[in-house]
């Protein structure tokens, strides 16, 4: 019996589909979702959300958000999810070099600007670390 | 009365004026369409972050309101978020918006400050001397939700160190090519109980039956969730605002086209006239010389 799984961003449906597992990177740890799982809400922290269908697996990167769980589906409310096959490695690359450059040149660290230059840091490692981690081919379940 | 050749140029750059607000009309038509596209998007995150709060709101034995959903004893200070266009050749789409908002903030009678989306509002409050703490301007067409969300966080985090106690958005709805409508609507505190009808239109029967465990906690997930959901709100109110304004100048440029189309005919019968009137004029002395001539000669001989 399948799960019906929901990613969704602010600007759009990220992925819809039945699949046999979801597995999410909650505050609280890594969770698989099975089908007919007990009601659950849950906030999500930066990590990797991966979806099984039929042995194939599909993973999203995800900065942030809350899910909600119900025995026969899985909404993901989720910030600046993508899929890892859509990310622009060079992008991100140049994301990480500017962050980085940002934060060494910032010395107060209460700032909301250097806050947002580690936000930025994390995100594009998160999305660096992904794709090349789940582009290769290799499946491993889980992770983030 | 101007000379033939005046009157020619004259119609010729007016023609040329009508070409481009005729391309300025087109564009917007394609403009109007992407952002009303882009705000339908929004709604299947909208609505299910919405059911979420219903439901963790509702929940019984909590001690206190969450800190974005309690009324303040008393508002003392108001924050408008503005939205307004960063362009002009709109008709009276920034001057209906910034109007109405003023005038709703003097009846509602609480001292207000003001962040403004888009270079017009920003200039006109500026100019009526209002109080401006923040600006955003220059926002692409169709923004992406990550360019809108620090808005969101900056209401928020006003509302939440008590700098101000209710926080309004102000913006353009979109409802149809030819009718888009002024309106505020407050963001925070936020009142989950006070939308009831929508709540019915939306809620599936699932999320409000089941016992539900919460990792953390209710109150973290309301803390992640509201946040999320001011941002949005505040998204899709600037996608409307400009749905409206691309409306509103296709129309003031329709306008445009068609008062220029208007005067090219004016001006063309003008100019034939005072053509005709010439070659006319031309005539009568080509033939008033030849009879002149024709009269000489008889006279000669």
């Amino acid at each position: 019996m399948p799960i019906h799984c929901e990613i969704i961003s602010q600007d759009r449906i990220v992925y819809q589909d039945d699949v046999d597992i979801v597995v999410l990177p909650g505050v609280e740890g890594v969770m698989g979702i099975l089908p007919n799982h007990a009601p659950l809400l849950t906030t999500l922290k930066y990590g990797i959300i991966t979806v099984r269908k039929k042995g194939e697996e599909q993973y999203f990167t995800v900065a942030g958000g809350v899910a909600e769980v119900l025995p026969e589906e899985v909404v993901i409310l989720a910030d600046a999810a993508e899929n890892v096959m859509e990310i622009n490695l060079a992008r991100a690359e140049e994301a990480r070099r500017r962050a980085e450059e940002l934060l060494s040149k910032i010395s107060d660290v209460d700032t909301d600007e250097y806050l947002a230059a580690q936000a930025a840091l994390r995100r594009s490692t998160l999305r660096i670390s992904a794709a090349q981690r789940y582009r290769s081919g290799q499946t491993r379940i889980g992770g983030g | 009365m101007p000379s033939i050749r005046e009157m020619r140029l004259r119609i010729r750059s007016i023609k040329n004026l009508a070409q481009v607000t005729r391309a300025l009309e087109t564009v917007s038509a394609s403009k109007v369409r992407k952002a009303i596209q882009a705000n339908e998007q929004t709604r299947p995150y909208a609505k299910k972050a919405w059911e979420v709060l219903v439901h963790l709101s509702r929940q019984p034995g909590r001690k206190s309101l969450h800190p974005l959903l309690a009324d303040r004893e008393e508002a003392k200070k108001d924050l408008v978020v503005l939205v307004t266009s960063d362009r002009g050749l709109a008709g009276a789409y920034n001057v209906n918006i910034v109007r109405h908002t003023l005038i709703a903030m003097r009846e509602h009678d609480v001292p207000a400050v003001f962040v403004t989306v888009g270079r017009k509002g920003r200039d006109m409050l500026i100019r009526r001397r209002r109080p401006v703490i923040a600006e955003f301007s220059g926002l692409p067409v169709n923004p992406s939700f990550s360019v809108c969300a620090p808005i969101g966080k900056l209401v928020v985090d006003e509302y939440l160190k008590g700098y101000v106690d209710e926080v309004f958005i102000a913006y353009t709805e979109f409802i149809s090519m030819l009718k888009q409508e002024p309106v505020i609507r407050r963001l925070l505190p936020l009142k989950p109980e006070e939308e009831e009808a929508t709540i019915q239109q939306i809620r599936s029967a699932s999320i409000s039956t089941r016992v539900f465990s919460y990792e953390p906690g209710a109150e973290e997930l309301l803390d992640e969730i509201i946040p999320r959901f001011t941002a949005l709100q505040i998204y899709q109110a600037i996608l409307s605002a400009q749905a409206s304004e691309h409306a509103a100048r296709m129309v003031a440029m329709r306008n445009a086209t068609d008062s220029a189309k208007e005067l090219v005919g004016v001006l063309q019968i003008e100019y034939n006239k005072a053509r005709q009137a010439s070659i006319t004029n031309d005539i009568l002395d080509i033939t008033g010389g030849a009879e002149a001539l024709a009269q000489a000669m008889a006279e000669r001989e």
